[in-house]
């Protein structure tokens, strides 16, 4: 590694976190990978919102490496580590076993090896605690805080020693416990007592995080393989020298001395200076447990040259030691800076000349006497049992992680406003919808279309290239109503089949446009958007014979159907106009036969509004007619008469009550609904009830009029993004009710109905908003007065239409059912009743 | 079905040889569930475990084929297996039972013949005769199937003579529009293509066979034009011919009772006419218009209909009577035998007797009304208003009867 590497990661880095290694890899990244990992972290900051501030880029860097990127799995890390670190009551006793500890503690002699053996990628696969120590990109580099001693490399002794370390690793789990038979339990004679930092590095994988064994990723194998390129290019010639004489110093003072502070008495025995090979097969026969740790420290004499650049480092400058530890090294290695300390300053006493990071290693319990104690106070376990604990800890941290991945899709949290207070205080504009209802080809949705265009809703450019398409087709006409119908078969076919939805804002007032179908097939569909609307727009086609033949047709059924479903404001616009030359007698006559027959299905007078208009022209639609033959009429427009209109006053107190009209998938959610909040209200992180299949939900975002939203009221069209449901619970024409005041399911109900045709025991389709049923008529309790509403005929075998009747349906299938709904009956294509439910 | 014998005929019934009867078809099953009633005796092959003590004191199990002859408590129909489970005690003793064990003979379509004997407990009334003629006809058109669809959901049903078997039943969710959306016609696709591989797993196409496909809107025709693709793309040839010979029918809805518009459109009275359910579906239709013009003339319930029988007004010149043949399945001998004069009242008088299957969408209708009802000669006014006059009355008689019905 080339100093001034070295010294740029200084600049951000701390001694613990050294010890990761990873940041050096990073400076070596591919542009790729820079951008990634900048994509990444920006991704993470963006995760985790605020908290975000809680961590350093460093540190999310540096988890995203470990984690290949997977933003999800590195914001649960870092959540878990240093947004909301747990209270590691764990950690003595998740110390890495025997076996790998040693393999810790030998460490940088083996790589020191490895690397002159060039095998140090391939290598990762020899055994599992060699994995685990290799794992560690810390390897890689050399341990700046390690003497080196003269040891030459010699690659032909390279192999033995490796094989030799091998076997040693796993002969010294067994071992351990040989050492420790002649002395109590936790009464440890100081002599053998070992006060030596373990190698600091972490355990291979991240705490927090995956619940894989750790091991080397290929990442970090072509990470190792990019260092190691690096650093035979960047170590120079020049520096050997110096290298050497630090090398002997270090050795002098290592010998001796050490010995005395680190009791192990095979340590002398160890050849310090013998080959590598042969050291180890002589601990490997004696040494118990830590003994190999001491060993190594004297022997690294000869670090191979690519070495001796950074082993300057720390004599140089030990503010390496003195930096802060990371938040990341505090939960790696605990959170108190002392205990690293104190030790510290012995050991300064005792080797003066040593560099501190080498004082560094010992001044803690060796990685066994961790283990060992933590075994003892475990019970009385033997050591050799010890890496078989490894299993079930790796089953912990699973389950860990499981409880963090709970963690990952939270409840929503519900900020517990009080909506209503909320919406007082908000300044909004007036929400209204309304529906456009008529006879079929009367030309609601062109008008509609023309709306939009005039309200520059949409812009011109869009209405060219749909003309353009429209003409493709043969169909140029249709271009403004294709603004509404979309799709395909709509547009092939020219009729509207489904409601289209669209919103449009004046000075005061939101309003939801609810373009129907005004197909007599479609008429489910044409219910579905009257049961969501304030008011309705009926338009009526004046050209010469049209006008009739829709005032039989669903010119009628229409207006009983918004009657019937509660709306009592009606604008009547009759289009067509320009094709009778805006004939004023003409435009009475109209009025004068619909305003009849729309009072007599139950309008008031004074909520029946007339406008002529011209809906593929755009003439009193939003702007007055300049057609000097339109010039008679001075009354309002049609989007004057809709701001007159006042909506329905909203059941804001009541439970909540929303009726899907929609389900479909999107970016935020699986399961995201649309419809309009019938009754009450709700807000982010709210429970759901879903019915009639009874399953909980909860909203995990909404939208109020396509804009995101807290909260949302009775009255106004709204997108739910649920979480915790499957999408096979919620279906069109589902209720969405408050958990503590659920809508009743039920499949026989009673309800009086209006006949409009001949009602006897038969089958009907039942129409509740978008839901649509098969049922029958069960029974006819009584004929009822119209006003007073008493029985006047009890069981009569036919109610004749127009007369009010109290009858009992029976469904195919349990539906969320509640007084006060109100329900169309159908039945061969054709509107029977309609009514409330009882 | 046919008889055992051929020397055996529908006059000639011994009542005390009882009459043996040769399953041919599935669609037998029916018949014999409306011809077995509680209290006949039925002598078929059974299929029992026994369990035999040895000398020695073990016991050992087995199973025995041999034939059974039962009174019958209780019969359950499975239509969708075409499968009969008659249960009653034992009345001959063999090797294996005794005398009052209880045992259930399962009665199906087997490829080897199959033979049943029945004793009528009450002997072979008008109505268990017209039963079993009609279960004897052997001129049968092969069963029509028949997809009532909407957006979303679809309705596979196979219509027999006899009943309406819905094979299948398809929901699926189809994305509604919105303004960001464009695509409800992949989900339309997916339906389609769901249905037809429904369609094709629960209706046997080998054989010729009419193929209905009502829907509102255009989804019947689209549907047969997904056929037709389908066909062309995979060059399959049945399903070739599949679509080009569906009927594509207007239906209000996707609902099954929306067959009753099917049945009686142009298109389906052109290729089927005359077979049994149309005629039925024409009946009722009759009915209800003549109900909806309150002419006097049509009338339901047990009570009126009753009444309007004894006083001789189903008669001769367009007198019907329609009885829901569910009606006669499980009641007991004495209500069934009023029921069995009120028949043959109306047979005397020159009258139409109808019996509708309860499994046809027709006499689905008919359940409604109180599973009988009755088209006058002559109009009769206050027929129901004596009623109201002895309503507990009423509700006794027709609530049990109503009951009978839904079952």
């Amino acid at each position: 590694m080339s100093r001034h590497q070295f010294i740029r990661n200084l600049d951000y880095q701390d001694a613990v976190d050294e010890y990761e290694g990873y940041s050096e890899e990073e400076d070596e990244l591919s542009p790729e990978d820079r951008a990634l990992m900048n994509q990444g972290t920006a991704d993470v900051q963006a995760a985790l919102g605020v908290e975000a501030s809680k961590v350093t880029v460093a540190q999310i860097e540096e988890a995203l490496w470990h984690y290949y990127y997977d933003v999800d799995k590195t914001v649960a890390y870092l959540k878990s580590k240093f947004i909301n670190p747990r209270p590691k009551t764990t950690k003595p006793a998740g110390q890495p076993p025997i076996g790998k500890s040693v393999i810790c503690a030998v460490g940088p002699a083996e790589e020191a090896l490895l690397y002159e053996l060039g095998i140090h990628a391939g290598w990762a696969g020899d055994g599992p605690d060699m994995t685990d120590a290799t794992s560690s990109p810390s390897l890689i580099r050399p341990r700046n805080a390690m003497p080196l001693c003269e040891l030459s490399g010699r690659s032909a002794q390279g192999e033995t020693a490796l094989a030799a370390l091998i076997t040693f690793s796993s002969e010294s789990r067994a071992g351990v416990s040989h050492y420790f038979r002649d002395m109590p339990w936790g009464n440890i004679p100081k002599d053998r007592e070992t006060t030596f930092v373990p190698p600091l590095r972490p355990r291979g994988g991240l705490l927090g995080g995956s619940s894989a064994q750790p091991k080397m990723s290929k990442l970090q194998a072509l990470a190792a393989a990019r260092k190691k390129k690096a650093e035979e290019k960047s170590a120079g010639q020049d520096n050997v020298e110096q290298t050497r004489t630090k090398m002997t110093e270090l050795s002098v003072g290592d010998a001796p001395s050490a010995n005395a502070k680190l009791p192990v008495p095979e340590n002398g025995k160890a050849p310090l200076a013998g080959p590598f090979g042969k050291r180890l097969k002589t601990s490997e026969s004696t040494a118990e447990g830590r003994s190999p740790v001491i060993d190594s420290e004297p022997t690294r004499s000869g670090l191979s040259q690519p070495l001796s650049g950074t082993v300057k480092e720390p004599n140089n400058e030990p503010v390496v030691e003195k930096a802060q530890q990371s938040a990341f090294a505090q939960t790696l290695f605990g959170p108190s800076g002392d205990v690293f300390q104190r030790p510290l300053q012995e050991s300064y006493s005792l080797y003066a000349d040593l560099p501190s990071s080498v004082l560094d290693a010992f001044s803690r319990p060796s990685p066994d006497d961790v283990v060992l104690a933590a075994q003892a106070k475990a019970g009385k376990k033997t050591a050799a049992a010890q890496p078989k604990k490894g299993p079930p800890s790796t089953g912990a941290m699973t389950a860990e992680v499981k409880e963090l991945k709970i963690d990952d899709a939270p409840l929503p949290k519900s900020r517990n406003l009080d909506v209503l207070s909320e919406f007082e205080k908000s300044q909004k504009k007036k929400n209204a919808s309304f529906v456009v209802v008529g006879h079929v080809d009367a030309g609601k949705s062109t008008m509609m279309g023309r709306l939009l265009l005039d309200l520059k809703v949409i812009d011109q450019r869009t209405v060219d290239k749909l003309r353009k398409e429209a003409e493709t087709m043969g169909k140029s006409s249709f271009a403004l109503a294709w603004v509404l119908d979309q799709r395909l078969e709509e547009r092939s076919r020219g009729v509207t089949i489904d409601i289209a939805t669209n919103r449009f804002e004046t000075d005061r007032t939101v309003f939801t446009i609810l373009d129907a179908p005004g197909h007599r097939d479609f008429i489910p569909n044409m219910i579905a958007g009257a049961s969501q609307a304030d008011f309705a727009i009926l338009v009526i086609d004046a050209s010469t014979g049209a006008f009739e033949s829709g005032l039989k047709g669903q010119t009628r059924e229409h207006s009983l159907l918004i009657r019937s479903m509660g709306v009592s404001r009606i604008i009547v616009a009759v289009n067509k106009l320009d094709t009778v030359a805006w004939s004023e007698e003409r435009f009475n006559e109209i009025k004068d036969q619909v305003s009849g027959f729309l009072t007599a299905t139950g309008f008031q007078q004074k909520n029946i509004a007339f406008v002529p208009v011209s809906g593929l022209h755009g003439d009193n639609l939003v702007r007055r007619s300049s057609d000097p033959a339109a010039s008679w009429y001075t009354g309002p427009t049609l989007v004057d008469e809709l701001e007159n209109s006042e909506p329905n006053a909203r059941a804001l107190e009541k439970p909540l009550r929303m009726s899907i009209s929609e389900v479909y998938r999107t970016m935020q959610s699986p399961v995201t609904v649309s419809g309009r909040l019938d009754a009450g209200s709700l807000q982010m992180g709210d429970a759901l009830l879903v019915q009639p299949s009874g399953e909980k939900a909860y909203v995990k975002s909404l939208q109020v009029d396509d804009a995101p939203a807290e909260w949302a009221v009775a009255g106004q069209n709204v997108v739910l993004h649920l979480t915790h449901i499957d999408p096979i619970h919620v279906r069109v024409g589902d209720i969405i009710c408050d958990p503590a005041k659920p809508i009743p399911r039920a499949d026989t109900f009673t309800m009086k109905a209006l006949a409009f045709d001949f009602l006897m025991p038969m089958q009907v389709d039942v129409h509740r908003g978008r839901l649509h049923t098969a049922g029958r008529i069960d029974g006819i309790t009584g004929i009822l007065d119209k006003v007073t509403g008493a029985v006047t005929k009890k069981k009569p075998k036919i109610v004749k239409p127009a007369q009010v009747a109290r009858i009992v349906v029976k469904l195919e299938s349990h539906v969320p059912l509640e007084a006060g709904q109100r329900v169309v009956l159908r039945s061969g294509g054709l509107t029977v009743a309609a009514g409330l439910l009882e | 079905m046919r008889f055992a014998s051929k020397r055996q005929t529908l006059q000639g019934i011994d009542e005390d040889a009882g009459v043996s009867l040769l399953i041919v078809e599935p669609e037998d099953m029916w018949h014999a569930n409306n011809l077995i009633s509680a209290g006949d005796v039925i002598r078929a092959p059974a299929f029992r475990k026994v369990t035999m003590t040895t000398a020695t004191g073990s016991t050992v199990a087995k199973g025995v084929h041999t034939k059974l002859s039962i009174k019958v408590k209780s019969t359950f129909f499975d239509p969708l297996a075409s499968e009969l489970k008659v249960s009653g005690t034992v009345v001959n003793e063999n090797e294996w039972v005794s005398v009052g064990q209880h045992h259930t003979i399962t009665l199906k379509y087997e490829k080897a013949d199959i033979t049943f004997t029945i004793w009528k407990s009450h002997g072979w009334d008008s109505v268990a005769t017209q039963t079993l003629k009609e279960a004897l006809s052997e001129d049968r058109p092969e069963a029509i199937a028949a997809v009532v669809m909407q957006e979303g959901l679809a309705n596979i049903c196979l219509i027999t003579d006899f009943r309406t078997i819905v094979k299948q039943r398809i929901e699926s969710a189809i994305p509604k529009k919105r303004s960001s959306a464009k695509d409800a016609s992949g989900g339309m696709a997916a339906f389609y293509e769901k249905t037809l591989s429904n369609l094709r797993n629960a209706i046997d196409f080998s054989i010729p066979r009419t193929l209905l496909l009502a829907s509102p809107g255009f989804v019947a025709q689209d549907f047969r034009t997904y056929i037709q693709s389908e066909a062309a793309r995979t060059g399959d040839k049945t399903l070739q011919r599949i679509a080009k010979e569906a009927v594509v029918v207007h239906s209000s809805t996707g609902h099954v009772h929306s067959l009753n518009e099917v049945l009686k459109s142009p298109e389906v009275k052109r290729t089927m006419h005359d077979t049994k359910f149309t005629i039925e579906t024409n009946l009722m239709d009759e009915f209800y218009d003549r109900l909806r013009k309150d002419d006097g003339r049509a009338w339901y319930g047990t009570k009126p209909v009753e009444k309007a029988i004894a006083e001789g007004a189903v008669g001769r010149g367009g007198g019907v009577l329609l009885v829901n043949n569910g009606f006669f399945r499980s009641m007991e001998i004495a209500t069934r035998k009023k029921y069995v004069g009120l028949v043959d009242k109306v047979k005397e008088d020159g009258g139409e007797v109808r019996l509708l299957s309860s499994d046809h969408e027709s006499g689905k209708r008919l359940e409604a009304l109180g599973g009988i009802a009755a088209i006058l000669t002559y109009p009769i006014y206050d027929l129901d208003e004596d009623d109201e006059e002895d309503e507990g009355g009423e509700a006794d008689v027709n609530n049990p009867a109503k009951e009978s019905a839904v079952l």
